[in-house]
């Protein structure tokens, strides 16, 4: 006697939501088939079960939420008879996270697939032995495999009863069409966003248009708040990659940059001696909570930059160019779990460094730990992505579209520099600039790194 | 007599529909005005009130109680080139006449190959809320926005019940103006016209970004209330009135839906076969890939509208069910 249990679908998951039992008590299931929906604070999921038999008890009513481990439904293995279940242990403090599958799934099809499960030692005869024609045509024609059925005829012979039985129970297993509103769809073909990787938050787990924004900037939805539905089946992620529904997300996204915009880049050195000893002056005079990183005085600069040079803070739709009256500069925040979002500082260009450093560590607490607002993750009008904390120094970055440009900045160094016509050893910033040839061409880009040298040659004005 | 409304002063829906016929009597020595009680009881709702004694018995007839005779009686002085309004008591008596407007006022420019227009107004009394009962209550404006060659007007607004009446008398075929009795008493401060009421044409009543309320006469203080509830809710609701319910303008609903992308329509008609019915198709049609949620629909409860008063408000279009159809839509 088996149990499914609620799986831990991530490091991070502790509880989780049944959403809809795919299948009923006594239907044959096999290692592998979808049973259940489960829904965590990422993502809905369809769960597979790891041992085959008959469906038993369901424990745990759909809208319950359960820690991880938690029996959700007995399983009965198949070679046992449909005796009584017996009594559902207790569930176990402990997680059990199921063993992962070798590969994820492809979608179900009408087609049984090849591989045949291996008949359990001490079961009966199974029912495909000495099936008639007329049973392997039906079992063909409704994607039954016959080595998964228990023959309720005589000897335990597969009858016509039971290919419709499990022929009926297939197809509840089936995924369902995603549930999405007209204008979500619309709006997912336009993003290239997949919507079997979008949360809905609409009625009855309905993909709405929001939903689909919020994906494609990378956000993974808030979660919404538990309720009682009987959801739109999703198509199935591995459980181990929890990552996948953005990492999908992202991937489209960054196709779709690849793809649409002829990218064009440019990169200079930043002398960043004033701006560093500017810093630590600060920063000796200030108290820790006021202290400020080097980031700060980037990130200041490269909006400053973008308010003098308009034609790269915007974006690029229907053809043309639209300017955005604010700045708000998109910041790239690397996830822990994987993954990508670079949620909007508001009105960058307006604010002092210490407001500045301050929203900037709020924005990316909240950023990973998935509290972002939803202007924050559609609003950025251009993007910085800063990977000086990674050792490197020089990033040429891909553009958020529909932006037009995406700033990227290394590690300062110190480095040996001509100064004055003297050799001396000074600190320095690599910055780039992706651009959008569409919208702009090298003389713009090339005026924007300019002004962001001149802005950080000014670090008190910042 | 009673007080002239003019603009710019404080008036109600019946004085400003009562101005309207006297400037169209004034202006116009074609127009007459009949109907039942019409004449020395001022009319059935007081619109007509006063208009006898100023223009005289042969401007405004008494009718004997025969909507099919005096309606009848209305297509032929328009064929003969007058331009009468008759009025009809309510819409349920207006089935009896309806054999006229459809079979003969609707059909004779058509069968005639544009020889024979009919310019009529025909105004009546429409809808529920006053404990008339059953046989007084009922919406059937959609019945004639059913009937291709006449124009259906349903002025909700205190400007479009004193402007309306002067293009529908323009109009060369037949109009039907539906008041809604509980607008009647409707007051507030009559605007100067910025222009002629464009009788094509829907009018946005209020602006909003995040769900459409479609509606029409009397249902509009309703519509426009469940708005304010929601604005404080948070929910920035754009309210549209139809006015002509024929031909139905359906520009303006789909550029709505188009920003808002969810509509509620309320309409006090039975909702099988509505006016509503109408409108949600339209969308369905024209709005599909601009739908962020399914079409909600506000109409009566599908029985002949009771008297008791409690009954009554139960069974018909309310704000509150409004407000609930918009949070179907939006939450």
């Amino acid at each position: 006697m088996g149990e499914f249990t609620m799986p831990s679908l991530g490091a991070d998951m502790d509880e989780g939501t049944l959403v809809e039992w795919l299948v009923g008590p006594g239907d044959l299931i096999r290692r592998g088939d979808p049973v259940a929906v489960i829904e965590t604070a990422k993502s809905t999921i369809e769960v597979e079960c790891f041992e085959s038999g008959a469906m038993g008890r369901l424990l745990v009513e759909p809208g319950t939420t359960v820690p991880v481990g938690t029996p959700l439904a007995l399983i009965e293995p198949a070679a046992e008879g449909r005796g009584e279940p017996e009594r559902a242990r207790k569930a176990q403090g402990k997680p059990q996270a199921p063993p992962a599958p070798e590969h994820a799934r492809p979608a179900r099809t009408s087609k049984p697939s090849p591989a045949r499960t291996p008949v359990p030692s001490g079961g009966r005869d199974r029912g495909h032995v000495g099936a008639g024609p007329l049973i392997r045509r039906l079992a063909e024609q409704s994607g039954v495999d016959l080595t998964a059925l228990d023959g309720s005829g005589p000897a335990g012979r597969v009858t016509r009863a039971d290919i419709e039985r499990a022929a009926a129970a297939t197809t509840a297993a089936r995924p369902s069409r995603i549930r999405a509103t007209p204008l979500a769809r619309r709006r997912a073909a336009e993003l290239g966003v997949d919507l079997s990787a979008v949360t809905g938050t609409g009625k009855d787990s309905a993909i709405r248009a929001e939903d689909v924004s919020k994906a494609a900037s990378g956000h993974a939805a808030a979660p919404p708040p538990p309720r009682r539905t009987t959801a739109a089946v999703r198509a199935s992620h591995p459980p181990e990659d929890q990552a996948s529904g953005m990492r999908q997300v992202i991937a489209r996204l960054m196709t779709r940059a690849n793809r649409d915009i002829p990218h064009y880049y440019l990169s200079t050195t930043v002398d960043m001696a004033t701006a560093m000893d500017w810093l630590h002056d600060h920063n000796r005079r200030s108290p820790m909570s006021e202290r400020l990183l080097p980031a700060a005085l980037l990130l200041k600069a490269a909006a400053l930059a973008a308010h003098e040079v308009p034609e790269l803070n915007g974006f690029w739709t229907d053809d043309r160019f639209a300017a955005a009256q604010d700045i708000h500069l998109g910041v790239a925040v690397s996830l822990r779990g994987g993954g990508l979002v670079a949620p909007a500082l508001h009105r960058a260009d307006t604010l002092g460094l210490p407001e500045l450093m301050t929203a900037l560590k709020d924005l990316v607490s909240r950023a990973r730990t998935g509290r972002l607002r939803g202007s924050e993750v559609s609003d950025a009008t251009i993007t910085v992505t800063h990977l000086g904390d990674q050792g490197v120094e020089t990033v040429f970055g891909v553009i958020h579209p529909p932006q037009v440009a995406l700033v990227g900045f290394g590690r300062v160094v110190d480095r040996p520099c001509a100064v004055d016509g003297l050799l001396g050893v000074r600190p320095v910033v690599t910055a780039t600039l992706s651009a959008d040839h569409r919208a702009t061409d090298g003389a713009v880009g090339a005026r924007y790194l300019t002004t962001l040298d001149r802005l950080l040659q000014n670090p008190e004005k910042l | 007599m009673n007080a002239v409304a003019t603009e710019g002063t404080k008036t109600t829906y019946r004085e400003a529909m009562r101005e309207a016929l006297r400037e169209a009597l004034r202006s116009d020595d074609r127009v007459f005005l009949m109907g039942e009680d019409v004449g020395r009881y001022g009319g059935c709702f007081g619109v007509s009130l006063g208009l006898l004694e100023e223009f005289g018995p042969d401007r405004v007839r008494d009718t004997p109680l025969s909507e099919s005779a005096f309606v009848g009686a209305g297509i032929g002085a328009a064929l003969a080139g007058m331009r009468p309004v008759v009025e009809i008591m309510t819409v349920n008596f207006s089935l009896l006449a309806l054999d006229q407007l459809l079979n003969n006022a609707a059909t004779l420019l058509h069968m005639s190959g544009g020889q024979l227009p009919v310019p009529l107004v025909i105004r009546m009394t429409t809808g529920a809320g006053r404990q008339l009962a059953a046989q007084h209550s009922h919406s059937l404006e959609g019945f004639y926005a059913h009937i291709p060659g006449i124009r259906v007007l349903a002025p909700a607004t205190l400007e479009d019940a004193r402007h309306m009446l002067a293009p529908a008398l323009a109009d060369p075929d037949p109009v039907v103006v539906f008041e809604h009795g509980s607008l009647y008493n409707a007051s507030g401060e009559l605007l100067p016209p910025t222009a002629p009421v464009d009788l094509d044409h829907a009018a946005i009543r209020r602006p909003g970004t995040d769900i459409s309320l479609i509606t029409y006469g009397g249902s509009l203080p309703k519509a426009r209330a469940a708005a304010d509830e929601l604005a404080a809710e948070g929910i920035d609701a754009e309210v549209i009135d139809l006015r002509t319910l024929r031909p139905l303008d359906g520009a303006t609903v789909t550029a709505s839906v188009a920003r808002t992308h969810r509509a509620v329509i309320v309409d006090e008609a039975w909702r099988t076969g509505s006016l509503a019915a109408e409108v949600s198709a339209r969308i369905a049609e024209e709005s599909f890939y601009d739908l962020d949620a399914p079409v909600e629909r506000v109409c009566s409860a599908e029985v002949p509208i009771p008297y008791a008063r409690q009954l009554e408000e139960a069974a018909l279009p309310q704000t509150a069910d409004i407000v609930a159809a918009a949070h179907r839509a939006v939450d």
